[in-house]
């Protein structure tokens, strides 16, 4: 056992040096992205001033958070370049939280109708 | 035992592509995580944990106001600033948006000059982002103020339910006290990219290990995230 981590640092570095050519991308790459979210977060901005509402509000705010959350985890954090393996461990999980805002959606929207009934109709 | 541990890890495996190498990999022995140094995959795997945090934060507040029967202060016009005689709405939260994307723009090249050894411009990139994310801070400082001072509390404010203050409050300013950190843990690690420690190979406080540029990544990957969970902050709290 002390042996096998008496080797584990010259692995470590062997790892690294891959690891370091492998994030070699072009500064135009960044630029193009940080243009890309200034524009979108232009854009959201761009919903709330012009006073969008309802559905099409909701669904432009969604959009371009979707789109501004992808590109900074796909490019910024070089997830687009990771192996599957790390992708899948720390992607898969938040999805879960879906089934979170699902259970507290339905709670709250409980909630709301007791609220309703109490608070108003029933004094 | 140890002898087989030594074998398996001197062997330098070849890795298989797309789905085949997601079961390989997970299956394998002792490294779940090929091409990646343990330093990032704990980031990554810190972050997942800090995911969830603010998703209970979020989520919270997506529970009381959709269960509240008291109207839902409108955040266009909470957070407007009068600026030439008129009000524009958002226009703060709009600006601390550019800024905090800037930031993480110069993070982003900082993180590539470290890669290519260019000890000057990084830590100079380092030191903008650190620049902008002070500015980020200062200006949430100036908001709360701002609010505070209209009579915003945890437990009451002047337009509708009282629910606002208390997410309000608690959501940016968990969200601003990563920022602050990340200030502090972007100067720590520019200060050892520019005295050059990564280059001699000096080692680092209270260890005898030698830093890489790859810290630089790892801090990287922290402040980007900053900025991520602010997307989702800009989009459901201010913007919904």
């Amino acid at each position: 056992m002390a042996q096998a981590t008496g080797h584990a640092p010259a692995q470590l570095a062997a790892h690294a040096a891959a690891h370091e050519e492998a994030q070699q991308h072009p500064i135009k790459l960044y630029l193009v992205v940080w243009g890309w979210l200034f524009l979108l977060s232009l854009f959201s901005y761009l919903v709330d001033f012009f006073h969008l509402q309802g559905l099409l509000r909701w669904s432009l705010i969604l959009l371009f958070m979707m789109l501004k959350a992808g590109l900074i985890v796909a490019v910024f954090m070089h997830m687009a370049w990771e192996r599957l393996t790390l992708i899948y461990a720390i992607l898969i999980p938040p999805t879960l939280l879906l089934v979170f805002i699902a259970i507290m959606a339905v709670e709250s929207d409980y909630t709301h109708w007791l609220r309703e009934l109490f608070f108003r109709l029933g004094t | 035992m140890a002898e087989t541990t030594v074998a398996n890890t001197g062997q330098p495996q070849e890795l298989l592509p797309g789905m085949q190498g997601f079961v390989a990999d997970w299956s394998s022995d002792q490294r779940a995580f090929k091409k990646v140094s343990w330093g990032k995959a704990m980031m990554w795997i810190f972050l997942l944990s800090d995911t969830f945090i603010f998703s209970c934060f979020l989520i919270s507040y997506m529970t009381v106001r959709m269960s509240t029967t008291v109207p839902w202060p409108n955040p266009s016009k909470v957070f407007a600033l009068h600026i030439g005689g008129q009000d524009i709405p958002l226009i703060l939260i709009a600006i601390m948006t550019f800024v905090l994307i800037s930031s993480s723009g110069t993070m982003a090249m900082a993180v590539n000059f470290g890669y290519r050894r260019d000890r000057v411009k990084t830590a100079v990139l380092m030191l903008v982002t650190a620049a902008f994310g002070a500015t980020f801070v200062s200006m949430q400082a100036f908001e709360w103020t701002k609010l505070i001072s209209e009579g915003v509390r945890p437990w009451g404010n002047p337009w509708g339910a009282p629910q606002f203050g208390s997410t309000f409050f608690m959501i940016t300013g968990f969200h601003g006290t990563h920022v602050t950190i990340g200030v502090i843990f972007l100067l720590i690690i520019a200060r050892k990219v520019w005295r050059g420690d990564f280059d001699t190979g000096r080692p680092g406080f209270m260890t005898g290990r030698k830093g890489r540029y790859e810290i630089v990544e790892i801090m990287g990957l922290y402040w980007h995230f900053v900025d991520l969970v602010w997307v989702f902050i800009f989009a459901f709290f201010y913007l919904w």
